[in-house]
């Protein structure tokens, strides 16, 4: 029963920490909660579909499929972060401001919302998918008893839940003058980590050259398979021997979303403060 | 070698370097066969996992910075490389007990 318990709990920790960075960041948009579980339940149901589709995935792409699939997913995903990011950035200094531009801060949080609600469902679909996949696997391949594999899964994403908890908790306690800025880095880093990760699955099924691989390799101080390697790689997207096509999508991810952020800001100093711009000038 | 022997050689160097970088790798009752597996170091190798069991696997390896999950009774391809030479241990992440292997780059 541990055995399931531990993979399940692998599979979940990714999605635990998107999605309690996400609800943490997004703390005082209004709705929410209504959004991250709608994204959740979705995500979940789509789990079942996906891993229903495995094999007919993998076929597509001369049996590259499957990282065709997860590239899609973790771009989509790295531009719904990236836009929640530039959303927030800039939304945060709407809020400080005069209520004459509700209207328009309502219609963004229409949009920022479904950017959230895309990047959750994503989220739990592809780690739900294999999940689905290995428990169903095992129920059926008669290795194991349907008690240990619904015992083991329950308890896997009963630990995964904890972990996100936890995670969240924590980040609740950061005092509010540095609260988002906290979040902010960590979903920068999240996107950048999942960029990171699309590159993988784009060398592996040979779309794209690794260029110098490894650059590195740290697997002596934080392996791979470790927690806190499996921890650092959902929360930054550790990896202890990247290839130099990985960390050129990271830091290219990174710079992207810090430069959008920054002008989007710009822009509305310009737009809504021009008093401040004359004066200083 | 003169310059135009050698000239020959880099022309068709590709040829010989992709010709037969396709490697089976068979996964039957949670094992790989070959469990050990012998590949030519700084070139890129096309692995062909074959699971031929009733159940899923996930093909994994830290040491090659690489996963994907075999459904059952189906092939699927992985490249890996270019290796450096050395060992790299590869598993199969639903069935650690018995599905365990390694590549080795020479």
């Amino acid at each position: 029963m541990f055995g399931p318990a531990l993979i399940i709990f692998r599979e979940t920790i990714e999605a635990a920490l998107v999605i309690s960075i996400v609800t943490a960041a997004t703390r005082g948009v209004p709705k929410r909660s209504r959004v991250i579980l709608m994204g959740v339940l979705v995500g979940v149901l789509g789990s079942g579909v996906i891993a229903g589709l495995t094999g007919t995935i993998a076929d597509l792409a001369e049996g590259s499929g499957q990282e065709l699939f997860n590239a899609v997913v973790l771009g989509v995903a790295t531009l719904m972060l990236g836009w929640h990011h530039v959303w927030m950035s800039s939304h945060g200094a709407e809020l400080a401001r005069e209520a004459k531009h509700v209207g328009a801060q309502v219609n963004q949080g229409a949009i920022g919302r479904s950017a959230i609600f895309m990047l959750v469902m994503l989220t739990v679909l592809r780690e739900g998918g294999e999940s689905v996949l290995f428990l169903t696997g095992m129920a059926t391949g008669g290795s194991m008893s349907m008690s240990d594999v619904l015992g083991g899964g329950t308890l896997g994403l009963l630990g995964g839940a904890a972990l996100g908890v936890l995670m969240y908790s924590g980040l609740m306690r950061i005092p509010l003058k540095w609260f988002f800025a906290v979040t902010g880095w960590l979903i920068v880093l999240l996107a950048a980590g999942l960029a990171g990760q699309m590159a993988r699955f784009l060398i592996q099924a040979d779309w794209i050259p690794s260029l110098v691989t490894p650059v590195w390799d740290t697997s002596a101080v934080v392996s791979a398979d470790s927690f806190a390697g499996r921890f650092l790689h959902a929360l930054i997207g550790y990896e202890p021997s990247p290839s130099a096509m990985q960390m050129l999508f990271y830091v290219a991810t990174l710079i992207l979303i810090l430069f959008a952020s920054a002008w989007v800001k710009r822009q509305q100093l310009v737009r809504h403060m021009p008093s401040i711009v004359i004066s200083q000038a | 070698m003169s310059r135009k022997s050698l000239l020959i050689a880099f022309l068709f160097y590709p040829l010989f370097a992709f010709a037969s970088q396709e490697i089976v790798i068979t996964i039957k009752e949670h094992k790989f066969t070959p469990a050990e597996v012998k590949v030519p170091a700084g070139q890129k190798v096309k692995l062909v996992i074959d699971n031929q069991d009733a159940t899923p696997e996930e093909f994994e390896s830290a040491e090659l910075n690489r996963e994907k999950i075999i459904a059952p009774k189906s092939k699927a391809s992985v490249w890996i490389g270019p290796l450096k030479p050395g060992k790299y241990p590869f598993m199969g992440e639903f069935n650690q007990a018995t599905a365990q292997g390694v590549i080795i780059a020479e």
